[in-house]
């Protein structure tokens, strides 16, 4: 058997990731609503925002779970897999990460306890601090990892010392390097988004079946208004991004667009079939003067071509290609859905057809996520840390391929296991919704009366 | 200014002792009550030992990503040398721990899949345990390095003193679950879990005497580390005092006392790693890297030095008032 080292390594580590990143997309996103929610209940003593808390806390507390679980792995792989990588860029990357635990990660942990079991031992105030301190965490932990994440594709702040390992000069430079504050923009809107979307997919679904309808229809509104905002918010920072990347890495914004040969007044390809070896797209549809005009906002703007750099220096063309288009497609589709979703906001719930269409629109947010980080991180190949370190000359040469193999096949079963568990205790919670056992309601407020109220 | 680099390389392999020792210990506890699992005799009872441990494992579990990132920063040869080396114990040890810690919130949720979930908890706690035993052992024995890279084949690190030390570390954490349950449980699981412990403290102490007994055997330096004129002197209370706490231990579990048993299980653990640190001093990579000649730059430690000095006393003061949220005997109430 033939087993390509590399491949292996790098598919273990991108299957690991992309799930993992799934996980944490909604519990930053949740978080900050549960921290919300919680802080409406404790000022209005509305008991509509308590049990949305009660309700939206389980499925925080599985999908924390799951991105716990899922993490570990992440932090002990760049040693197991990526050994040549570890030795060489360890001395920058390695504190991004300490500081990630230390700031982070036990924050995080250790009030996630008394977020989920200290309801009877905590004041609402303490248990309020423990659900803001749980959001604070996940959301520092997202600051760090992006840090450490920009600086793979920005390095600066560094110097190369005798054998040729990679050393800090100086740390502010190395944190704060050029594409971070446009990537960490851009990731936290993403998560924010993602989790609006589930929470309008869930509510609409709730709705739709005529269930708990006042609690899901407060949520629904939450969602679809914090959507309104977001979507075409992502829109403008993903373009600014984008910009920066056009600076940094001309080459990825080349693969994402399409475009072999650099020159003025290029087209927007609104489909083509890049050819690698032939140096060429096929089928290609476009819009002439998109690209220019986005990129450099002005029609006969210079894009750079994948033809600038050799072969050995241009990421997988299609792949970067592909995955640019669907996350566009669907971050426009998410401004429609909630734009129409916010214009009819009064009428939602006598409105069935928007409702199952929003309900569709609950994983739209993942698969964007994957699809842009598809398209950040194999834009940036060959290159493990751009410009510096390749990465087939950064795994561990010492791991036997069939050792790869090996758990590379073992996690996608566990993870294949775990993860239809999760979907089916989270189906569940949705089915049952706002806990039955919760104090009795004050009166049995009629739907409409709710709609009405809300 | 060759001193002050001295004091950040010594610096640093205390914190990462430090760490390692806490996470041994905090998600030792944890672990241990996954191993005793199986043998519980009721469901109820089962219930009682997870709720002992939901609000906190997360936090316990932390310390290992900060050992593992720390290592990452501080010391980069010894985490890109060290890991591949062990990497089938390692993958194998990180599927068992993504076993036991989806568990909580699963086995919480199933109506019917409960056996599943207490499989899960029970297989993943104890192999995870299993695991770092074996890593320990290759740790303590060495790796076959040079030039900084690991040059053994797949399956080195599978001997029988790894395998043995694998077992010893079940039955370790075992005993450290069991002196946690005796605190935090009443009536029946508690005195079970007063006879559990009784056995696996006999089964831990016969450990610790047969890798004391069986390391300088095996590994000259070792030997000389301690029975070695005067250093035998100095070191010669290190097995006294642990003799000492095991005898203690044996009799606070007899006498019933509800509090000791797990402190003194925590001493036992502590004075075994200190004679292990001993045994491998100035080691990092046992018998091939030095502390020194894996420390990362100076600008590195003393970055995340900064770090470690504002966040960890910060850390520690709200794991404290976590552990003091949840502090008394288990009542099967708030979960969620």
């Amino acid at each position: 058997m033939d087993l390509d080292p590399v491949i292996l390594s790098r598919l273990q580590f991108a299957f690991t990731i992309g799930f993992h990143i799934l996980f944490p997309s909604l519990t930053i996103g949740l978080a900050v609503f549960l921290t919300y929610v919680e802080a409406r209940w404790l000022a209005t003593g509305d008991t509509v925002w308590r049990d949305l808390y009660r309700f939206w806390v389980k499925i925080f507390a599985l999908a924390f779970g799951m991105g716990v679980v899922t993490g570990i792995p992440m932090s002990f792989q760049f040693g197991t897999n990526w050994s040549e990588f570890s030795l060489n860029a360890g001395n920058v990357i390695g504190p991004l990460l300490g500081y990630e635990v230390l700031t982070a990660f036990f924050l995080e942990a250790s009030f996630l306890g008394i977020m989920l079991f200290g309801w009877n031992r905590v004041g609402p105030r303490l248990h309020f601090v423990a659900t803001l301190a749980v959001a604070v965490g996940t959301t520092l932990s997202a600051f760090w990892i992006l840090s450490a994440n920009s600086w793979m594709q920005t390095p600066q702040g560094y110097l190369i010392n005798s054998d040729g390992v990679l050393e800090v000069e100086s740390w502010w430079a190395v944190i704060f390097n050029p594409s971070f504050p446009y990537r960490l923009a851009h990731m936290l809107t993403a998560t924010w988004l993602t989790t609006s979307f589930v929470i309008i997919a869930v509510s609409a679904w709730q709705v739709l079946k005529g269930r708990y309808r006042e609690t899901a229809l407060r949520a629904l509104r939450t969602g679809v208004a914090a959507a309104a905002i977001l979507a075409p918010l992502q829109a403008f920072i993903g373009d600014q991004h984008g910009l920066n990347t056009l600076k940094h890495q001309p080459i990825k914004v080349a693969a994402m667009e399409g475009n072999w040969e650099a020159g003025p007044s290029k087209p927007l390809l609104l489909f083509a079939w890049p050819d690698e070896a032939a140096e060429e797209n096929h089928f290609e549809i476009g819009i002439p003067h998109g690209a220019s005009l986005i990129l450099t906002h002005s029609f006969d703007g210079e894009i750079p071509g994948l033809k600038d750099v050799g072969p050995e220096d241009r990421p997988p063309v299609a792949l970067v290609f592909f995955s640019f288009r669907v996350m566009v497609g669907l971050g426009l589709l998410m401004i429609a859905a909630a734009w129409i979703a916010f214009a009819y906001r009064k009428s939602l719930a006598s409105r069935p057809t928007l409702l199952r269409g929003l309900t569709f629109m609950g994983p739209a947010g993942f698969i964007a996520t994957i699809a842009g980080w598809t398209v950040t991180e194999v834009g940036r190949q060959p290159w493990i840390v751009h410009g510096l370190l390749r990465v087939d000359e950064s795994i561990s040469p010492g791991v036997a391929s069939e050792s790869v193999m090996m758990s590379l096949m073992l996690f996608a079963i566990v993870y294949s296991l775990i993860f239809a568990a999760f979907l089916y205790f989270v189906a569940r919670l949705v089915n049952a919704g706002p806990e039955p056992d919760a104090d009795p309601p004050k009166a049995d407020i009629p739907a409409m009366d709710a709609v009405q109220r809300a | 200014m060759d001193w002050v680099i001295f004091d950040y390389v010594l610096i640093w392999a205390v914190v990462i002792a430090i760490g390692i020792a806490m996470y041994v210990i905090l998600d030792g506890f944890d672990l241990g009550i996954g191993i005793l699992f199986p043998f519980a005799k009721q469901e109820a009872w089962r219930d009682d030992m997870m709720a002992s441990i939901a609000p906190v494992w997360d936090g316990n579990e932390t310390w290992l990503v900060l050992g593992g990132a720390s290592l990452f920063g501080a010391f980069p040869i010894v985490y890109a040398t060290v890991l591949p080396a062990l990497y089938l114990p390692l993958m194998l040890f990180l599927l068992a721990l993504v076993f036991r810690g989806i568990a909580f919130e699963f086995r919480h949720r199933s109506q019917t899949s409960t056996w599943a979930w207490n499989a899960s908890f029970a297989a993943g706690s104890t192999i995870a345990a299993f695991a770092q035993g074996v890593v320990l052992g290759n740790f303590i024995l060495g790796l076959p390095i040079e030039d900084g890279h690991y040059v053994g084949s797949t399956f080195s690190w599978l001997t029988p003193f790894s395998v043995f030390t694998g077992f010893a570390l079940v039955c370790g954490y075992g005993l450290l679950g069991a002196t946690w349950l005796i605190r935090k449980t009443e009536g029946d699981v508690q005195a079970w879990a007063f006879r559990v412990a009784t056995r696996l403290a006999i089964a831990l102490l016969a450990a610790i005497v047969a890798v004391s007994l069986w390391t300088p055997f095996v590994e000259p330096e070792i030997a000389e580390r301690w029975f070695s004129f005067p250093k035998i002197i100095f070191l010669a209370p290190v097995p006294l005092v642990t003799a000492a706490v095991g005898l203690m231990l044996l009799l606070a579990l007899k006498h019933r006392n509800e509090d000791r048993p797990f402190t003194l299980s925590i001493s036992l653990f502590l004075l075994s790693y200190l004679g292990l640190g001993i045994s491998l001093w100035p080691y990092i990579v046992p018998r091939s890297i030095t502390i020194w000649e894996a420390a990362a730059p100076e600008k590195t430690h003393t970055f995340l030095l900064v770090g470690v000095l504002i966040f960890l006393p910060l850390v520690i003061g709200y794991t404290l008032y976590a552990y003091r949220v949840f502090r008394g005997k288990v009542s099967g109430d708030g979960y969620h």
